[in-house]
């Protein structure tokens, strides 16, 4: 048997993975090892399995994603920080038949935009909100987020947050679960392939609320890192958030439909 | 067909109007002296007969930024409030600006500031017509002084606000926003369908369709030169919005000094050319109806002709300085206002130009 060449095996049959067409070519400006590039490549992949570019308007916010736009490949809007889930009430309203989500840091969901977010979910808009908590505020270089840890170092506290000065991270996926209007929440991560898998899952999930069942917001948080922020490798990143982060931020589902 | 004629409030106009004009969605926060706009469309639910959103927002902020977001879905969505809801506004309206959205927004002015009186006032010209928000931009500024206006308005305003695609603010008060006068409706307009939007407006986030790239709406520009290329634009725009000016000029022809006013304002200096005009003193109105783009041309003309101009305010005096900037020198232009929600009068509007202007 003849030797098998470089050409022999790159071929259309052999495929077993590809970039997504809804993921533009323009490199992702976001550091190495982060989480959001990989958070962009799942939710787009489910846009574009589910066949709906066309239909889906997308919003960014005031965050390191703020160029999502940039790299997802859908018509999309760019909101002032923390305003994300009020643009989002109004393009469903409008557009009740396209595919509305919101992508929006922890600074800009938890903490700036804490009313729009509350109130968008307890009016049970039928969007689905992408909460990226990296416990920090990673763009404007590592400031103290409402999510950040207890004794958790941020530029804004130097020497650990202290909680009877700075006041207690702000778990708001398990409040915004209290709410009649959250329809399905959680929390998921996107560090390793098993995660990747679960969390592409529960974008599809959302995705299939909003489209078929139609009864409230879908709020899937995704529990990532800020390699840069947090001042680590982004191995070491991965392992101190699940030492950390995910005992207080846990993974799993918040709230399932009956 | 006879023309169909209602007694209205002045914001009660506003709320028709935009049903009739195919409003796709109000987004709005109560607040006196302005609550009736969106207590009459709920009244009406417009959602059952056009399918016009009508939505009672969380807070002025979420308000304008549910404008924002359905403006860039290309449809005519509209916000109201009055001054200090129009205050937290103002981010949002400077984003509309910089990412070039259309959009309408009512500020039926009370006094100021801080939470001052809910008494009418002109005080947030100013923040109307030079910017408001943050960054160099410029709004359509339409100043009604009827409930009449208020209503032909709301389709002018949105006209104006896809034509240049920049907000357009009607800046009423508590005077023209709550008084009740004769309105003459128009024919209902349907509401653009999807398809219409799609081709009218090709730069809305309709969804990306096979045949164009992605729409992007953002007021974002990492880079200085293409913020500073994007400035440009925004103010060549803005140069190209004078041709869109109006004005009104009442008893011009002979007069020897001229009333300056807009809103409500300038309906009481009509009835102070009368009791001027009783006494000798040969005086005219020239009413602002476009305070942004601001009548300069005309105001400019004036100044060669007549001896002197009044501006009169429900302010601190704002507009005065416009008018200074407008007349270079040619003629002496004073400031006569109210302030904290009291309305001028009359008469003391004529005493203020004889000792002003006459006298001096
Ligand atoms: C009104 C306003 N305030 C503050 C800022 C500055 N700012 C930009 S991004 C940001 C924090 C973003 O943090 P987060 O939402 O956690 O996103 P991340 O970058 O961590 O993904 C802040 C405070 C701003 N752009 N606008
Ligand atoms: S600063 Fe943090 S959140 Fe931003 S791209 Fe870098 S690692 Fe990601
Ligand atoms: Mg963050």
């Amino acid at each position: 048997m003849a030797e098998l060449t470089f050409q022999d095996i790159v071929k259309e049959e052999n495929l077993v993975y590809k970039k997504t067409s809804l993921l533009t070519d323009k490199a992702l400006s976001y550091c190495p090892g982060c989480g959001h590039g990989t958070a962009h490549r799942i939710l787009m992949e489910v846009i574009d399995e589910m066949g709906y570019q066309d239909k889906t308007v997308g919003v960014a916010p005031v965050g390191c994603s703020v160029l999502a736009y940039e790299f997802m490949n859908i018509d999309m809007q760019q909101a002032a920080h923390g305003r994300a889930p009020a643009l989002g009430t109004a393009i469903k309203r409008i557009m009740p038949n396209h595919f509305v989500f919101t992508y929006q840091g922890d600074g800009d969901l938890a903490a700036i935009g804490t009313a729009e977010t509350i109130h968008a979910i307890n009016r049970g808009e039928n969007i689905l909100i992408v909460f990226i908590n990296n416990g920090i505020y990673g763009m404007t270089g590592g400031q103290m987020a409402p999510t950040t840890l207890p004794n958790m170092k941020a530029s804004t506290c130097p020497f650990g947050r202290d909680v009877s000065i700075m006041g207690n991270p702000l778990r708001i996926t398990e409040l915004i679960a209290n709410l009649p209007g959250a329809y399905y929440v959680t929390r998921q991560a996107v560090h390793t392939p098993n995660n990747v898998r679960k969390a592409k899952k529960a974008l599809k999930k959302a995705f299939e609320y909003q489209m078929n069942v139609k009864k409230g917001t879908c709020f899937v948080e995704i529990v990532s890192n800020c390699n840069s922020g947090w001042k680590m490798t982004p191995v070491q990143a991965n392992k101190w958030m699940e030492d950390n982060m995910f005992p207080y931020y846990p993974l799993g589902d918040i709230k399932v439909p009956e | 067909m006879a023309k169909e004629l209602r007694l209205m409030k002045g914001n009660e106009a506003i709320a028709e109007a935009a049903i009739r004009a195919g409003a796709d969605a109000y987004f709005g926060y109560p607040i006196t002296p302005q609550s009736e706009v969106l207590e009459y469309l709920m009244g009406e639910k417009p959602y059952e007969k056009t399918g016009m959103v009508v939505l009672q927002a969380e807070s002025e902020v979420a308000a304008i930024n549910m404008v924002y977001g359905g403006a860039s879905c290309g449809r005519k969505v509209m916000t109201s409030s009055s001054s200090p809801g129009i205050s937290l506004k103002q981010e949002g309206i400077s984003y509309m600006a910089g990412a070039e959205l259309p959009g309408l927004i009512l500020n039926v002015v009370r006094g100021g500031p801080g939470l001052g009186t809910i008494q009418p006032s002109q005080s947030d010209y100013n923040q109307a017509v030079k910017g408001g928000g943050h960054g160099d931009y410029k709004l359509v500024v339409l100043a009604p002084a009827s409930v009449q206006e208020m209503y032909d308005f709301v389709e002018k305003g949105f006209e104006l606000s896809f034509k240049y695609r920049t907000p357009t603010m009607i800046l009423s008060d508590g005077v023209i926003g709550q008084m009740m006068e004769k309105v003459e409706l128009s024919e209902y307009k349907p509401r653009w369908t999807h398809e219409e939007v799609v081709k009218m407006h090709p730069w809305a986030t309709t969804g990306k369709t096979a045949d164009r790239e992605r729409n992007i709406i953002t007021s974002l520009n990492l880079q200085s030169d293409v913020q500073e290329e994007h400035n440009l634009k925004l103010q060549a725009k803005y140069k190209k919005m004078e041709e869109d000016v109006m004005f009104e000029e009442v008893m011009c022809d002979d007069a020897e000094y001229l009333f300056v006013a807009f809103g409500s304002s300038a309906r009481i200096c009509q009835k102070a050319i009368q009791n001027a005009r009783e006494k000798g003193i040969k005086v005219g109105l020239l009413r602002p109806i476009t305070l942004s783009p601001f009548p300069s041309v005309i105001i400019r003309k004036y100044a060669d002709k007549v001896k002197g101009m009044l501006s009169v305010e429900m302010n601190a005096g704002q507009m005065v300085h416009d008018i200074k900037l407008a007349v270079e020198g040619k003629t002496k232009v004073e400031y006569y206002g109210r302030m904290g929600g009291i309305i001028p009068i009359p008469s003391d509007i004529v005493k203020a130009l004889e000792t002003k202007l006459i006298g001096g």
